[in-house]
């Protein structure tokens, strides 16, 4: 007893270490990013002379006329959160028809959908660009560096994985609830909207964290769609514009990357539990 | 040659055109016209004549309900429900994969768009004799290996850690958590200013800075993404170790396991479905790795070929070549650095066909080890 009481303490020891070692580079940015540009130059470890650098330098991060920090931030929220709705309610409505509809049309159609799970990034990037600039040219409604445009292709590229989890679901909702719905005068969309959805909500949960952590984040869609210093831009695309024009001045692209990085830590803080339970259980479905 | 391969492609862009035209302008007068002809046609006659059944005597009675038949219903709702999402993905994953692969075997370079014209299996040709296409397959192979290792050991080990009965398991699983919140780009600027300025600091190995050399940086590369990826995977394994039996492990401890024969006769054999998410996972980013390698280092610093690679292409004298340029980004700046839009395809091309063979192997082999409770 006596000995398995010592391994724990030594277990706990060891977990504390680890833990200041995974905390260690947080620190790091968040001094630096209080400190003056020469004050980082001539000594990184030590700590800020005046912590309220920090507000000055976010100010001046701020007020960048070439990056538009704070538009940035907006158009980052608009993004996430339109493309997370619609991800998430179409995917959940194409899910149900084709779990509710027994065709072979039906197990096709979810098949197109799984294989393009498998699909890299990287293979359909080029002619993607292309296809925006040749959609332009019929209809005229440009694609390239608008909102519409990135939230369409966020759209087709979450669907995939979020089918399937809607389908996977779905399947164990039983169909008795459907039917005593439409024998209480329910037509078929209502079905799906006022029963169906409200039922939804674990995997909905999921899948906000799952697509938000990674619409958020994202660089490379984003790169090619909007396209770098377009007057559509999201947090990451000014943050790279920032260290690439202000190159080796850290004490701004600390401070950046400090206010990028924080609203998803402080969301993380409130909703821990949500994320950390969507983002597993997303994985191993 | 030439003059037939504009004319294939002028066909090509053709169907295109009618493609994305049918789509954007004639799916909105097609779904509506389903709406009409869906009130008329009317299958359910056929249930009508046979009504045996409850189920059909029912649907009867609740189509009459409706006004609608519930057949015509169930189509209209099936088109309408499936079009947003289908119609986005058809149109910006499946119909460029599609594309892609005709784009391949052209010589489209960005400059002669919608010009290009037919050139066969010249681009594939040409990335199999570019021995920088090589290295940079070569440094993505070690760099997946080793990184799938190193993140894997790490997440298995802290996962073994905070499901000991320690005071602070949550604060310790949130905070090895943590770093995956941050994007790979935001990232790797954070990393680039530790490795460069903080931790050259402390001197030793670290000073000069680990990013100037190749090996090194790959290495610096490793502990980036084993920092922000082994928490997620950590995850993963904690789900898995907490849905082992606990009778199992205690009936062990009464025969008179130790720690290690536990670990390796209960842990690991319950958890190997964890495995084949966790390398699963784990292989797919390494492969794709972009984000976290252009912030870090941009595929520098430069090096001198591997003489190995460099006698494979007969090169006496050995080229320079960038030390972390991994395919993904290597597919990038072909694309928009160079131009060559058409090599870049062709590229991705043979990055997806090896990430797909990878993984189904990866994947084939750890069924098999997975036990079934």
């Amino acid at each position: 007893m006596r000995k398995q009481k010592i391994g724990l303490i030594f277990l706990e020891v060891l977990a504390i270490i680890l833990l200041i070692v995974f905390f260690y580079p947080f620190y790091i940015i968040i001094i630096n990013a209080a400190k003056s540009y020469n004050e980082i130059i001539t000594d990184p470890l030590s700590l800020p002379e005046n912590i309220f650098q920090i507000f000055s330098n976010a100010k001046e991060v701020m007020e960048k006329p070439n990056i538009n920090y704070f538009s940035s931030f907006m158009y980052s929220v608009i993004i996430t959160f339109v493309s997370l709705v619609a991800i998430g309610i179409f995917s959940a409505m194409a899910a149900w028809v084709l779990v509710r509809t027994k065709t072979r049309y039906s197990l096709i159609i979810f098949m197109i959908f799984l294989s393009g799970m498998v699909i890299p990034f990287q293979v359909v990037m080029l002619p993607l660009v292309r296809l925006l600039q040749t959609m332009k040219d019929i209809t005229g409604i440009p694609f390239k560096g608008t909102v519409h445009g990135i939230i369409l292709a966020y759209i087709g590229f979450g669907a995939p994985l979020s089918i399937f989890l809607f389908h996977g679901f779905i399947k164990s909702i039983p169909i008795d609830i459907e039917e005593a719905a439409i024998i209480d005068g329910c037509t078929k969309s209502q079905v799906f909207f006022k029963v169906i959805l409200p039922i939804l909500k674990p995997i909905f949960v999921t899948l906000l964290v799952l697509n938000g952590m990674w619409i958020w984040n994202d660089y490379l869609l984003p790169v090619l769609i909007l396209g770098k210093g377009s007057s559509v831009q999201t947090l990451p695309l000014s943050v790279s514009m920032l260290a690439g024009n202000y190159f080796k001045d850290w004490s701004l692209i600390l401070t950046s990357v400090l206010t990028a990085a924080l609203p998803v830590v402080i969301l993380f803080l409130f909703a821990q539990k949500h994320i950390i339970k969507g983002m597993t259980s997303g994985a191993i479905k | 040659m030439a003059n037939e391969g504009n004319k294939l492609n002028q066909i090509g862009n053709n169907v295109l055109y009618f493609f994305i035209s049918a789509l954007i302008i004639i799916a909105f007068p097609v779904i509506l016209t389903i709406q009409m002809v869906g009130k008329f046609i009317d299958k359910d006659l056929l249930v009508f004549k046979n009504k045996e059944g409850e189920g059909k005597v029912r649907k009867f009675i609740i189509d009459k309900w409706l006004g609608e038949t519930y057949t015509a219903q169930n189509n209209r709702v099936f088109v309408y429900f499936l079009f947003p999402a289908l119609g986005s993905f058809l149109l910006f994953v499946a119909l460029p994969f599609i594309q892609g692969l005709w784009f391949s075997l052209t010589d489209w370079n960005g400059l002669n768009t919608g010009r290009e014209s037919f050139i066969g299996f010249e681009n594939y040709r040409t990335i199999i004799t570019d021995y920088a296409f090589m290295y940079s397959f070569f440094r993505t192979a070690i760099y997946s290996v080793l990184n799938i290792l190193v993140i894997n050991v790490v997440a298995f080990s802290m996962a073994l850690l905070v499901t000991q009965k320690l005071k602070g398991k949550n604060i310790y699983r949130a905070g090895f958590f943590m770093p995956n919140l941050i994007g790979g780009l935001v990232l790797g600027y954070i990393w680039q200013f530790i490795f460069n300025k903080a931790f050259v600091e402390f001197g030793g190995a670290l000073d000069p800075s680990i990013l100037i050399n190749g090996d090194t940086a790959l290495i610096g590369l490793i502990v980036v993404v084993t920092w922000q990826y082994a928490g997620y995977i950590m995850m993963i394994y904690i789900a898995a170790i907490q849905n082992i039996p606990q009778d199992l492990v205690e009936a062990s401890k009464i025969d008179g396991a130790n720690m290690f024969q536990r670990l390796k006769t209960i842990t690991l054999p319950l958890v190997a479905q964890a495995f084949t998410v966790a390398l699963f996972l784990t292989l797919v980013t390494s492969f794709k790795q972009f984000d976290t390698v252009t912030s870090l280092t941009q595929g520098g610093p430069a090096t001198q070929l591997p003489a190995w690679i460099g006698s494979i292409y007969s090169k006496d004298l050995l080229p320079v070549v960038q030390s972390t340029n991994l395919i993904a980004l290597d597919i990038y700046s072909e694309a928009f650095d160079n131009y060559e839009m058409g090599i870049g395809q062709a590229k991705a091309i043979v990055f997806f066909i090896v990430l797909l063979t990878f993984s189904l192997i990866q994947v084939y082999y750890n069924k098999r080890r997975e036990v079934e409770m």
